[in-house]
């Protein structure tokens, strides 16, 4: 993985000594609450319903086992004990004190991490697959282009004002795990006819109030031209983007309400414009020289051994069930990929405890090269385990409850924290997400349902991502009281789409049996090798309808 | 109160600011807005006076990219600290219309923003602090270390790397 040289150290020492000089002024009362929020917020400190909130970046996603260590360090010195793991591959700490910061940013430093621009109006955390590196459907490493990304963005000095938030995500692979069509730019790699690797560049996706799926705004884009484009592209959104009222600031609201036609010519216009001038071009050996950082590890030449893990899937069930739905092919050839399962049943998705995180460093260095992955569905990985260790690492796994069986299942539900921390909350949606994974617990029952993604938001900010749920729950307030919105067909993949509202909102108590009405319903209609997103997508709507609603007639009635 | 630092000095502002006026004055150097600017121009030429336009930051500078000459300043206004319009103005101007003299951030500009706004070629700064020029030191002080290349020349640590590796 990369690592820090002089320059990044420096800058990285060079912001936390600025900021320890902005707190110590918010602290002595030089300045006001309102004068130091935007500084706070551009270092990831959040003024939440009961406490600050830090949120660190895992750029990409990619976590060695020294950095795991420390968030267990910071957790429990700094923090309740625990973390929490988001939608956008950041782990955040939700009881923290404003005093403490700066001496948690230099901490988090020393394992070069920082908490820079994980919030504020400004390119945040760059995300990317976290199968990168491994995957077998991989045309190339996403990473060394994240890389890159990330230095780019890091304190620029023309975009850390843009209108709004601005989130980046790349993939490597045809298989999108990033959900790059939800994000503000999404870089898909793909080869040309002569073979080389290049960029088809989507701008405009995005969820919250206003969900759109990206526009392509260019197929082809060089590596070297990458940095350039990406800048050209901020630029326009920089001098265009609507600043007028917070809710049409995103990117996605001034290229449809320009037309992607009429962005894309403004910014190949800008493109062609900054050609010899000062701009970020990318020689092919900064390329390669970054490369080197994300080579794969010492493999050891190792046979795949599918028959003795088939014998041993054989006499234990638990451990059939968790090698079938949490493991995942390796390019290597005698290892796998284990994903780790924060979603354990009534747990609170994300949710890790210091403990936890020491075990799965060991198990880290013991296993897999010292490296783990953070994905966007709130679950880790250990991305280089040799095949014969899988018995010994399901049952560590296990032990720490950390091996539920659900990767892709209805239980591994996406939430946000909603109102049991987050001030911009309607609803508390942790507790829904907590039915949901506590109704379902058989695994038998879970794996005949299927694929089937279920995403909770507290608010129509959407970070737990609703409008891509297969099944998507999004809490809102009316008259004091939460109810919870459904919607059906959402999906974050290669063929991503935004989901249909089922009907009126439901009481909290409610949710799990429409959740159990909608998982029957797709059991009767489906046909043979359906997921639910194809069942529905084949029968629509109504029939979902009817079954948690009763029929159109019933409706009318009532 | 406010002062003006420019190029890392306390200076006097000689420009007076009369783009919020109703009418211009006969003699002096004038800060004009816009919109003073298209309806005056042939008078404002014949005067002979150092003469400065304000922009605001819903006004892009392609606006006045041919008419550079004429300008002894160019001030780019930050009506809030959040709109940050003008950083990208800045380099436009510098960068892509090829505008060599003064750059001057008006409006609401913070200490915070200072590196920014150099780096993005603004030379003046409107700097809202009991000692200005301490305060604009300190402040531009704060980094030493850049990632993107923009025209104020300052190495990226991508070039000092390639530096070093070419030298061995």
């Amino acid at each position: 993985m990369y690592r820090y040289d002089e320059f990044d150290h420096r800058l990285v020492a060079e912001r936390i000594a600025q900021f320890r000089r902005q707190v110590k002024r918010r602290l002595a009362g030089e300045i006001t609450e309102d004068q130091f929020k935007p500084l706070r917020l551009k270092n990831g400190v959040y003024l939440q319903l009961h406490a600050y909130m830090l949120r660190v970046n895992v750029p990409y996603g990619t976590l060695s086992s020294r950095q795991m260590r420390k968030f267990a360090h910071v957790a429990r010195t700094y923090d309740r004990g625990f973390g929490h793991f988001t939608t956008r591959q950041n782990i955040q700490y939700h009881w923290i004190r404003l005093e403490q910061v700066p001496d948690i940013l230099e901490e988090l430093a020393s394992v070069e991490i920082t908490t820079i621009q994980s919030s504020g109006n400004c390119v945040r955390n760059i995300t990317s697959d976290q199968y990168a590196g491994v995957a077998r459907d991989e045309l190339a490493d996403p990473r060394v282009y994240c890389e890159l990304l990330r230095q780019y963005s890091v304190l620029h000095p023309e975009f850390s004002y843009l209108p709004r938030k601005f989130k980046i995500a790349v993939t490597g692979s045809p298989n999108d795990r990033a959900a790059v069509a939800v994000h503000d730019i999404g870089l898909r790699m793909h080869r040309n006819a002569a073979g080389e690797i290049g960029f088809e560049v989507l701008v405009g996706g995005g969820l919250g109030r206003t969900p759109y799926i990206a526009h392509t705004i260019r197929d082809w884009v060089s590596p070297e031209d990458l940095l350039a484009y990406v800048e050209s592209i901020l630029r326009i959104y920089n001098i265009y983007g609507r600043r007028d009222n917070i809710h049409k600031a995103r990117i996605k609201i001034i290229v449809n309400q320009l037309g992607i036609d009429r962005y894309r010519e403004l910014v190949e216009e800008d493109f062609a414009a900054s050609k010899g001038m000062p701009r970020p071009e990318l020689p092919r050996e900064e390329i390669d020289r970054i490369a080197t950082y994300f080579a794969p590890p010492p493999y050891e030449r190792l046979e795949d051994i599918q028959d003795e893990l088939d014998a041993l899937a054989a006499s234990d069930a638990r451990f059939a069930a968790w090698l079938r739905h949490n493991v995942a092919p390796h390019k290597q050839q005698g290892y796998a990929i284990v994903n780790v399962m924060l979603k354990a049943p009534g747990a609170v998705p994300g949710d890790i405890t210091a403990e936890q995180m020491d075990a799965l460093a060991d198990m880290a260095d013991e296993h897999s090269f010292g490296e783990l992955r953070v994905n966007h569905r709130q679950n880790l990985v250990l991305p280089y385990v040799r095949q014969r260790d899988l018995y010994t690492v399901w049952k560590k796994l296990d032990a720490l409850v950390l091996a539920t069986p659900n990767l892709g299942l209805l239980s591994d539900v996406i939430s946000c924290p909603g109102l049991d921390y987050c001030a911009l909350a309607n609803a508390r949606s942790i507790p829904v997400a907590r039915d949901i994974s506590a109704r379902f617990v058989d695994v038998d029952r879970l794996a005949a349902i299927g694929p089937l993604t279920i995403n909770v938001s507290g608010c129509m900010n959407a970070c737990g991502h609703h409008h891509v749920g297969n099944i998507g729950i999004l809490g809102v307030d009316k008259r004091g009281k939460e109810f919870f919105q459904l919607t059906l067909g959402g999906s974050s993949d290669q063929n991503a789409s935004l989901g249909d509202r089922l009907g009126p909102g439901l009481a909290q108590e409610d949710v799990p049996d429409a959740i159990e009405a909608i998982v029957d319903c797709y059991l009767d209609l489906r046909e043979e090798g359906e997921r639910f997103l194809d069942t529905y997508r084949r029968v629509g709507i109504e029939p979902f309808k009817e079954a948690v609603y009763g029929t159109v007639e019933e409706r009318a009635i009532a | 109160m406010t002062a003006l630092v420019r190029n890392g000095e306390l200076v006097e502002d000689r420009f007076t600011d009369v783009s919020r006026a109703d009418a211009l004055p006969e003699h002096g150097a004038l800060l004009v807005s816009l919109e003073q600017w298209q309806a005056n121009r042939d008078a404002l030429l014949a005067r002979g006076e150092p003469l400065g336009i304000k922009l605001r930051s819903d006004q892009m500078p392609q606006a006045i990219a041919n008419d550079l000459e004429h300008f002894d300043v160019i001030a780019l206004e930050f009506p809030k600290f959040r709109d940050g319009r003008a950083y990208s103005y800045a380099r436009l101007l510098r960068e892509r219309y090829g505008y060599k003299k003064e750059l001057r951030a008006v409006g609401e500009v913070l200490l915070e923003q200072l590196h920014f706004m150099l780096r993005c070629g603004f030379d003046a700064f409107e700097i809202r602090d009991p000692d200005p020029l301490a305060a604009y030191r300190a402040a531009a002080a704060d980094y030493t270390v850049w990632y993107q290349p923009t025209g104020d020349g300052r190495p990226t640590a991508m070039q000092l790397r390639r530096q070093r590796l070419q030298q061995g």
